[in-house]
């Protein structure tokens, strides 16, 4: 019993390895791929501007809506939080400084981990059963510069724009919502949010925001185009894709928090 | 001419190729015909590069394919029109587009008006309405779908034409009519075509030569009538199948 419950473990400690090492090498030849495809702009040019265009304005909406419940959520708990000996503009700062440093950047990441990276992993495996892929090979042309480098280009340009973006909504939903809860007059606000502020915590949101687009973009594209058995394995990779991104942004998030706010 | 030699292919525990040694000599059509699952799509896609073998030669136009950097693979590739199983039709495009990406030639590909011209002339060829290039694939039946895939594979005005079971889930009418433009499309075009196929009536119908995959290996090479003649038994069980088929003696 225990040899065969020590040979179980090793033969799934052996298969996590071999699969692990399988996808380091895959996605460095992906990678590799698809930074030799940037040369050849004419293809991926006019199709980023249209994958751009789709991701901004097919994910404003739910962007602004949900970082604005963010905002209004922890200006209440501030609200809630408040015993009266701490300054009223300081909610101001708790406000802005949470939606910028945190809220902002990972909540947009998340939601558009959800979005995009499902869309474009399930476009992509479903090119990659149905040969779409294939056959873009099959005619000269490189599968990278024609589907991969239009969508993490465009990932990488739109989701800090919509983050900015979420940022400003968060805020500016925060900055009403407090005044339903707490007696905080738009210059107590404005005080707060202008005393503690340093320029360096947008760079950092914007930062963030640029490496979160890079996972969410770059994993759920491999993951497409590695799809394999059909229509079960599209809505394995696209689970895969949504849970792998996720997953990384947080841990990214902690990483860059260390790197760039703790020094 | 495509040559293999001694080309291995095998997934996981699976030997699906096991030694092929196959020719095709310039300007024939070579049926290549095997029973389902024998890896008949999988020998085609090596010749194009699609798929690496483990071991084995392939050479096409003198060059050999897995040896090829990036760049002339991609060159060797624009020579070669590949008819996939089920169209492949890229379908977030209309018609007219997904048969624009067969012009291989960069400079002719951004000459909108040589497009417009050289893809009703491909259209044209392949029997479909003028009208089909403003359509969808998901609006075309499987066998328009196919003729696009054909319009697709000929518009860069290949030197060779693969196609991977191109009569495959079509009613024997439409089949005729594809076994028909294969034939029509080699002729006009003086093409060097591969087909895949395990229908033995349309092969024997379209080819110059034949070809009996099975096992992992080419069993038997030649001519329609050497076919008929054969006494081995492997041929024997695979044409019988179609011989006892009425609609094959008409």
């Amino acid at each position: 019993m225990a040899a065969s419950t020590t040979f179980d473990i090793r033969q799934i400690t052996g298969r996590f390895v071999l699969e692990g090492a399988s996808h380091v090498g895959r996605l460095t030849y992906f990678m590799a791929d698809t930074i030799r495809g940037l040369s050849e702009v004419r293809i991926w040019w006019p199709r980023m501007l249209e994958e751009a265009w789709n991701i901004g304005a097919g994910s404003l909406f739910i962007v602004l809506l949900i970082s604005a419940f963010a905002g209004a959520v922890t200006a209440l708990q501030t609200g809630y939080q408040f015993t009266g000996s701490i300054p009223y503009y300081v909610v101001g700062t708790l406000v802005v400084s949470s939606i910028i440093l945190e809220l902002g950047p990972v909540l947009t990441a998340l939601i558009l981990a959800g979005r995009i990276g499902a869309r474009y992993a399930a476009e992509l495996g479903t090119m990659r059963v149905t040969e779409q892929i294939d056959a873009l090979e099959s005619l000269g042309r490189s599968p990278a510069s024609h589907l991969v480098i239009p969508r993490v280009l465009a990932g990488l340009i739109m989701i800090p724009a919509l983050t900015i973006l979420a940022n400003l909504s968060g805020i500016a939903s925060g900055w009403i919502s407090v005044k339903a809860v707490l007696p905080v007059t738009d210059a107590d606000f404005i005080y707060g949010a202008q005393y503690y502020w340093r320029p360096w915590d947008a760079y950092y949101s914007v930062i963030k925001a640029f490496f979160f687009a890079g996972s969410i973009t770059i994993i759920s594209c491999y993951m497409g185009f590695n799809t394999q058995q059909g229509a079960e394995g599209v809505g394995k990779s696209t689970t895969t894709a949504v849970v792998a991104s996720s997953v990384l942004i947080l841990v990214l998030d902690t990483v860059l928090t260390r790197l760039l706010l703790n020094q | 001419m495509i040559e293999l030699h001694g080309v291995h292919k095998r997934f996981g525990k699976q030997v699906v190729l096991n030694g092929v040694d196959f020719e095709v000599r310039e300007g024939e059509t070579v049926a290549l015909m095997g029973p389902s699952g024998t890896g008949k799509s999988v020998l085609l896609k090596t010749v194009i590069g699609l798929i690496r073998p483990d071991s084995g030669t392939i050479i096409v136009d003198g060059k050999n394919v897995n040896r090829l950097k990036r760049k002339e693979l991609s060159a060797l590739r624009s020579n070669i029109g590949y008819v996939f199983q089920n169209g492949a039709l890229f379908d977030s495009m209309t018609v007219f587009e997904n048969v624009r990406l067969g012009i291989t030639d960069e400079d002719k590909y951004r000459d909108l008006e040589y497009c417009r011209q050289r893809i009703a002339e491909c259209i044209r060829l392949v029997n479909l309405p003028a009208d089909t290039i403003e359509k969808y694939p998901a609006q075309l039946s499987g066998g328009m779908r196919k003729r696009v895939g054909i319009a697709r594979a000929i518009a860069g005005s290949p030197k060779y034409l693969l196609y991977d079971e191109p009569t495959s889930g079509l009613d024997p009418v439409n089949a005729d009519i594809i076994d028909g433009l294969v034939q029509r499309l080699d002729d006009e075009l003086g093409v060097t075509s591969v087909m895949v196929t395990h229908d033995v009536r349309g092969a024997f119908r379209v080819a110059d030569r034949l070809a009996l995959l099975s096992d992992g290996r080419i069993v038997m090479q030649g001519t329609p009538r050497e076919f008929l003649d054969s006494t081995n038994p492997k041929v024997r069980e695979f044409l019988e199948r179609d011989f006892d088929n009425p609609s094959f003696a008409a």
